[in-house]
C-alpha cells in the first residue's frame, strides 16, 4: 500500500465569524502527523472535513491527496468514544464495515486482526464485558479491518488511564505503520512520542512546530520527548 | 408459608447463588405486597357494601362477584376468548403498521415532510368517535373491533419507534459514513437495533391501549366479547356478572401488559 500525502487548505466559518483560517496542513505520507491544540480550537473540525463528515461550520477550501485521487472513501476513522455497537460481539464489531457495505466479511482476516490485537479470548464478548482499553483495541482492530491508506484518529486515547494510553500508543504506532495517519490530540506528550510532524492550533491560527528527532514511536522517557513535550505545553499555554 | 421461607434446594449449582436468592426474595416480597394490597382493596369494597347497605343490583360484594364468575365460567371464557382474539389481532396489525410507518418516515426525508404533519393531525380526531363509523362500515363482527384496536395503538407505536430511529447516536452515523455504508444497511444494522428501547416503550403503551379499543368497539355494537357481555349483563340487572366480566377484562389487560413487557425486556437485552 502506498499511502499518499494529504493536504488540507482553507478557512472555517461559524456563521459570519471565522473559527479559524485560512490554514494549511500537509499530512506526512505513510507517517504520523499530530494536530495539537486546546479544546474547541477547531482541530476536530479539520479532521472531520478531511473525513468527509458533516460539520456545523461552513468550510471554504480544499482537501486533496498527492496521488490526485479523492480522499473521501479512502479514510478509516477512530474517535475518542469506541463507537462499538453494544449488540454485536468483538468479532461482529471488527467485521462491521463489510456488513454495512452489504458484503460478507472475510472471517479469516477478522480472526487474524482479533488475534493480532490480543483479543482472541474476548472475541465473543460484547462491549459491556470489556474494559476501556479493550474497547479501544476493538475499535483499532475495526479501523485496521477497513485497510485504508489514510487513518484519522480523533483523540482516541484521551479517555484511557495513563498506563493503558501508553500501551495503546505503542500498539497503534506498530499496527498503523505505513499509513498516512492524522492524530488530533490535546496531549503534548502524545504528540511528542508519536509525531513525524506537529501542527499547533489555537487562537484561529495554525503553525508547524518541529517534532523531536528520531523515528516514532519514541520512548516516554527519552530526553528529546520530554523536552519537546515541555516546549509544546509552553507553546499551548502561550497561544 | 413458613415452611417455604428461606428454603434452598440442596446442592444447587447456580453460579451466583447470592444474586439468585436476592431476586427470589425480591419476587416473593413483591408478590406478598400484591396479595396484601388486593386483600385491603377487597376489604374496603366489602366494607362499603356493608356500611351503606347497598343492594346487589347497585354494587355486589366481592363474594357475589366471585360466585358469578364461578357460575358463569363457560360464558365468560367464551366472551373473553373473543376479546382476547380481537386485542391480539389488533396488536399484531397495529404493531406491524406502526413499525413500518416509523421505518419509512425515518428512511425518507420526503415521506417525513409529507406524512408527519398528517400523522399528527389525525391525532386530533378522537379514535373513540370513529367506533360507530367503523361499525357501519365493517359490521358487528370482529373486524371493526380489531380495526379499533389497530387505530388506537398505531400512533403510540409509530411515534415512539420513529423518535428512536431519528435519535441514533451521531458517532455511529459518522463511523458508518466513513465506512461507505449503504443507507439500507445502516437502517437495519444500526438505526433499528439502536431504536429498540424506544420501540419497547411504545409496545408497553400499546398493550394497555389495545383492550380499550376492542371494548369500545364492542360497546358500540357487537354480538360477543367481554364489552358485549358487560352491557348485556347490565341490561339483565346481573350486576355481579358485569363486575365479573370487568374483573376478567382487567386480568386480561394485566396479563397482556406482563407478556409484552417481558418480550420488550428480552428485545432490549438483545441489543443492550
Amino acid at each position: 500500500m502506498s499511502a499518499p500525502a494529504v493536504s488540507f487548505e482553507g478557512a472555517v466559518w461559524l456563521g459570519s465569524a471565522p473559527l479559524f483560517g485560512p490554514v494549511r496542513i500537509e499530512l506526512v505520507p505513510g507517517g504520523w502527523t499530530c494536530l495539537l491544540g486546546p479544546s474547541g480550537c477547531g482541530k476536530s473540525t479539520v479532521l472531520r472535513l478531511i473525513a468527509g463528515l458533516a460539520t456545523g461550520p461552513r468550510f471554504e477550501g480544499t482537501v486533496s491527496a498527492s496521488d490526485d485521487r479523492t480522499v473521501e472513501g479512502r479514510v478509516a476513522y477512530m474517535a475518542q468514544e469506541d463507537l462499538l455497537l453494544p449488540w454485536l460481539d468483538v468479532a461482529g464489531n471488527v467485521a462491521l464495515g463489510a456488513r454495512l457495505r452489504g458484503g460478507v466479511p472475510d472471517a479469516g482476516r477478522v480472526q487474524d486482526l482479533v488475534a493480532r490485537l490480543g483479543l482472541t479470548e474476548h472475541a465473543h464478548k460484547r462491549r459491556a464485558a470489556l474494559s476501556g482499553g479493550q474497547r479501544q483495541r476493538v475499535a483499532l482492530a475495526r479501523t485496521l479491518m477497513e485497510d485504508r491508506p489514510i487513518v484519522l484518529l480523533d483523540e482516541p486515547f484521551s479517555a484511557l488511564d495513563a498506563v493503558t494510553r501508553a500501551e495503546m500508543q505503542e500498539l497503534a504506532s506498530e499496527v498503523l505503520t505505513g499509513r498516512t495517519v492524522l492524530l488530533v490530540t490535546h496531549d503534548p506528550g502524545e504528540a511528542a512520542r508519536l509525531a513525524d510532524r506537529i501542527y499547533l492550533m489555537g487562537g484561529g491560527a495554525m503553525r508547524q512546530v518541529s517534532a523531536p528527532n528520531g523515528r516514532a514511536i519514541r520512548p516516554v522517557d527519552a530526553p528529546e520527548v520530554m523536552r519537546s513535550s515541555a516546549e509544546l505545553l509552553a507553546a499551548l499555554r502561550a497561544a | 408459608m413458613t415452611g417455604l421461607t428461606g428454603e434452598r434446594p440442596k446442592g444447587a449449582s447456580s453460579p451466583l447463588p447470592g444474586a439468585h436468592g436476592r431476586a427470589r426474595r425480591a419476587w416473593r416480597q413483591a408478590a406478598g405486597q400484591a396479595v396484601l394490597v388486593t386483600a385491603v382493596l377487597l376489604g374496603i369494597w366489602q366494607g362499603i357494601v356493608w356500611l351503606f347497605a347497598l343492594p346487589p343490583f347497585i354494587l355486589p360484594g366481592p363474594g357475589r362477584v366471585a360466585l358469578a364468575l364461578w357460575e358463569n365460567a363457560g360464558l365468560i371464557v367464551h366472551h373473553a376468548g373473543i376479546t382476547a382474539l380481537e386485542v391480539g389481532l389488533g396488536l399484531l396489525f397495529g404493531v406491524i403498521l406502526g413499525v413500518s410507518t416509523a421505518i419509512s418516515l425515518a428512511a425518507s426525508p420526503m415521506a417525513r415532510a409529507m406524512a408527519r404533519p398528517a400523522l399528527v393531525a389525525t391525532q386530533a380526531v378522537p379514535v373513540f368517535a370513529l367506533a360507530p363509523i367503523l361499525n357501519l362500515w365493517l359490521g358487528f363482527g370482529m373486524g371493526s373491533k380489531v380495526l379499533m384496536a389497530v387505530l388506537i395503538i398505531y400512533f403510540p407505536v409509530a411515534w415512539a419507534f420513529f423518535d428512536g430511529l431519528v435519535r441514533t447516536p451521531p458517532g455511529w452515523m459518522d463511523l458508518a459514513r466513513t465506512m461507505g455504508a449503504t443507507p439500507r444497511q445502516v437502517m437495519w444494522r444500526i438505526r433499528v437495533p439502536a431504536a429498540v428501547p424506544a420501540l419497547a416503550s411504545g409496545l408497553r403503551l400499546a398493550a394497555v391501549y389495545a383492550p380499550i379499543g376492542a371494548v369500545i368497539g364492542e360497546w358500540v355494537g357487537s354480538a360477543g366479547g367481554l364489552g358485549y357481555l358487560m352491557l348485556w349483563a347490565n341490561g339483565q340487572v346481573k350486576i355481579d356478572l358485569t363486575f365479573a366480566a370487568l374483573a376478567v377484562l382487567a386480568a386480561l389487560t394485566l396479563l397482556l401488559h406482563r407478556v409484552v413487557g417481558a418480550m420488550s425486556d428480552w428485545m432490549v437485552a438483545r441489543v443492550g
